[in-house]
């Protein structure tokens, strides 16, 4: 039970083994009722013990009967990962005693689950990889257990809200070989997730936990090393920082000759490392039988394509069509659909605008939008702003026919997002339009020549950069209200003409 | 078919609950007897019949996803030995 922190960071362990890991998650689904009851399925800031009837208390005699949405969702995430869907599923009872369990028992599925194979493409690198699947199934969540010490005694407080809450439990086969796969594997995951709109996978919020399976095995070997799962970890992050861990560990037991344990390890975010829990020499047995109160499921054609037909585009199809539709780059069109609510406001923008504006309102997106809401919070989205894809369209229209410079843009979406007032009211309001009259920019160039002999002088002997100062000046001067490309040739026909 | 003593004792393990040797071989005798029960169904032939996990004929019993009222957190709480602020209070869980 010792931490074992001392990893020898000038050992290159990867040159001698290569790491294979299977990720085991669980999602929750977001319906609106429990996965065998009809109780409200939230628990997050709740009551204790509000949401809870005789079936998710585990009362003896109590009818589970499953719950529709749940299976649809479920059945929806393995189209969207091109999982095969079984005609014939069925539950089966999970036996362990645990206080959280308030049954004794997990409802899962253990032989028949919803979902066999499918795969996750994703990108490490920029390098293209595919993750495999196993299954995905569907069971109910435990109850929230709380560990408390009065000083007298160490107890558990148990809030039985979530219990029975649907939980998706997805299994990957061991196809990743870094924590940095194991991570875009899980943001591409939750993606896919929130665009299916099942689930909101926020793993701070534990609707989505993560199980690291790790091993490693020399570099060349067909078989794989012992392996050790890897519990406790709240975030992606963690989960990469843990699997990072937990390789070196492994390298450095065998490089010292020792011998890697199957075990359960816990992940310690604080310090980084992985700690050993208990070891797996005795089997788990969980005495799995179906379950006798929930006929089986048969799944026919069109009960599986009238739930295809309820999916919404996925992030890979979309990212294509904005890269064909709008002229974007892969980048471009990969930021823009990173989140779904977020490409969904660059489309409705677009709308707007009317036609021709795709590309100055993917800009503004990319660029001031999103530094805006990364302001506001890694996940922060239009919709919480009084910004509405309205007001990104207006201002596209504005700098499209430069009736704004871009520095006045950026002044504008401030305020947008300061006030909710639109773009062409604040322009007007606070005499923010553009200079378009090059007299008036001519005279301030003037003026700026005469007030600056230094650069003039510089410009003059050769050193060309100075007219950047000189450029500076003017746009000050004109408050940001002047095209700087205008600004430069004014500045230059001057500069050059000697006068 | 009988079962081993090892046997009781990783099933009453399992199940977290104690048994004497005394229970173990009353135990064993009585597991033991309810097995060979179920050996009698061995003996009919299932040849070409496929396996099943329900007696019943029924399969799609699902409901609308609705919400309905749950029971009070009093009510809930009602048959529990000891509560505290509205939870549940057990023994410390250990691994």
């Amino acid at each position: 039970m010792t931490t074992q922190a001392n990893v020898d960071y000038n050992v290159d362990y990867n040159v001698d083994y290569e790491a294979v890991i299977g990720l085991e998650v669980h999602i929750q689904l977001k319906t609106r009722s429990k996965m065998f009851c009809s109780c409200d399925r939230e628990y997050f800031d709740t009551e204790p013990n509000s949401h809870v009837c005789a079936i998710c208390l585990g009362m003896p005699g109590m009818l589970p009967v499953v719950n529709e949405q749940a299976v649809a969702y479920t059945i929806m995430a393995g189209l969207a990962l091109g999982c095969d869907i079984p005609t014939h599923s069925k539950f089966d009872r999970k036996n362990y005693p645990y206080p959280d369990l308030v049954k004794g028992y997990q409802i899962s599925q253990y032989d028949q689950p919803f979902c066999l194979g499918g795969k996750l493409d994703i990108e490490v690198d920029g390098e293209p990889r595919t993750v495999h699947l196993e299954r995905i199934h569907l069971e109910e969540d435990t109850a929230r257990l709380l560990h408390r010490d009065d000083g007298a005694e160490a107890y558990a407080l148990i809030d039985v809200n979530r219990s029975g809450s649907p939980l998706m439990e997805l299994v990957t086969q061991p196809d990743m070989h870094s924590g940095a796969e194991a991570s875009a594997f899980l943001h591409k995951l939750r993606r896919t997730m929130r665009y299916l709109q099942i689930a909101d996978a926020d793993m701070e919020k534990g609707q989505l936990r993560c199980d690291a399976n790790v091993s490693i095995r020399p570099r060349g070997q067909e078989a794989l090393g012992t392996k050790v799962e890897v519990k406790n970890m709240n975030s992606f992050r963690s989960v990469q920082r843990a699997i990072e861990f937990e390789i070196e560990r492994q390298a450095q037991v065998l490089a010292e000759g020792g011998r890697i344990v199957q075990e359960t390890r816990g992940y310690v975010d604080a310090t980084g490392v992985t700690v050993s829990q208990r070891s797996k020499e005795e089997a788990n047995d969980y005495r799995y039988f179906p379950e006798p109160d929930i006929p089986p499921t048969v799944l026919d054609e069109a009960t599986t394509q009238a739930i295809r037909a309820r999916m919404p585009e996925l992030p890979d199809a979309r990212r294509a069509r904005f890269e064909s539709e709008y002229s974007l780059s892969p980048d471009e069109a990969r930021t823009l659909t990173d989140s779904r609510e977020r490409s969904e406001d660059f489309e409705a923008a677009v709308r707007a605008a009317g036609g021709g504006l795709a590309r100055p309102v993917a800009l503004l997106f990319i660029g001031e939008v999103a530094r805006h809401l990364n302001e506001l919070g890694q996940e922060a989205e239009l919709s919480e702003t009084p910004v509405t894809p309205a007001h990104v369209a207006e201002l596209a229209g504005l700098l499209e026919r430069r009736e704004v410079t871009g520095t006045t843009a950026k002044e504008v979406l401030a305020i947008a997002f300061e006030t909710g007032e639109m773009p062409a009211a604040i322009v007007e309001a606070r005499g923010l339009k553009a200079v378009s009259d090059e007299g008036a920019i001519d005279e301030i160039a003037a003026r700026m020549i005469e007030a600056n002999p230094k650069a003039v002088e510089d410009y003059r002997s050769g050193k060309k950069s100075a007219i950047g100062f000189l450029v500076g000046q003017v746009m000050r001067e004109a408050k940001g209200r002047a095209d700087a490309n205008t600004v430069s040739s004014l500045l230059r026909k001057r500069l050059d003409s000697g006068s | 078919m009988a079962l081993t003593t090892e046997e009781v004792r990783h099933i009453a393990k399992l199940a977290r609950i104690a048994l004497t040797d005394e229970e173990i071989e009353r135990y064993r005798e009585q597991l033991s007897g309810i097995l060979d029960h179920f050996e009698v169904l061995n003996e009919v032939d299932t040849e070409g019949v496929s396996p099943t996990a329900q007696a019943f004929a029924l399969s799609n019993v699902q409901r609308p996803d609705e919400v309905r009222p749950s029971l009070s957190p009093e009510d809930v709480l009602r048959n529990a030995p000891r509560t505290e602020d509205g939870y549940l209070r057990v023994r410390a869980v250990l691994e």
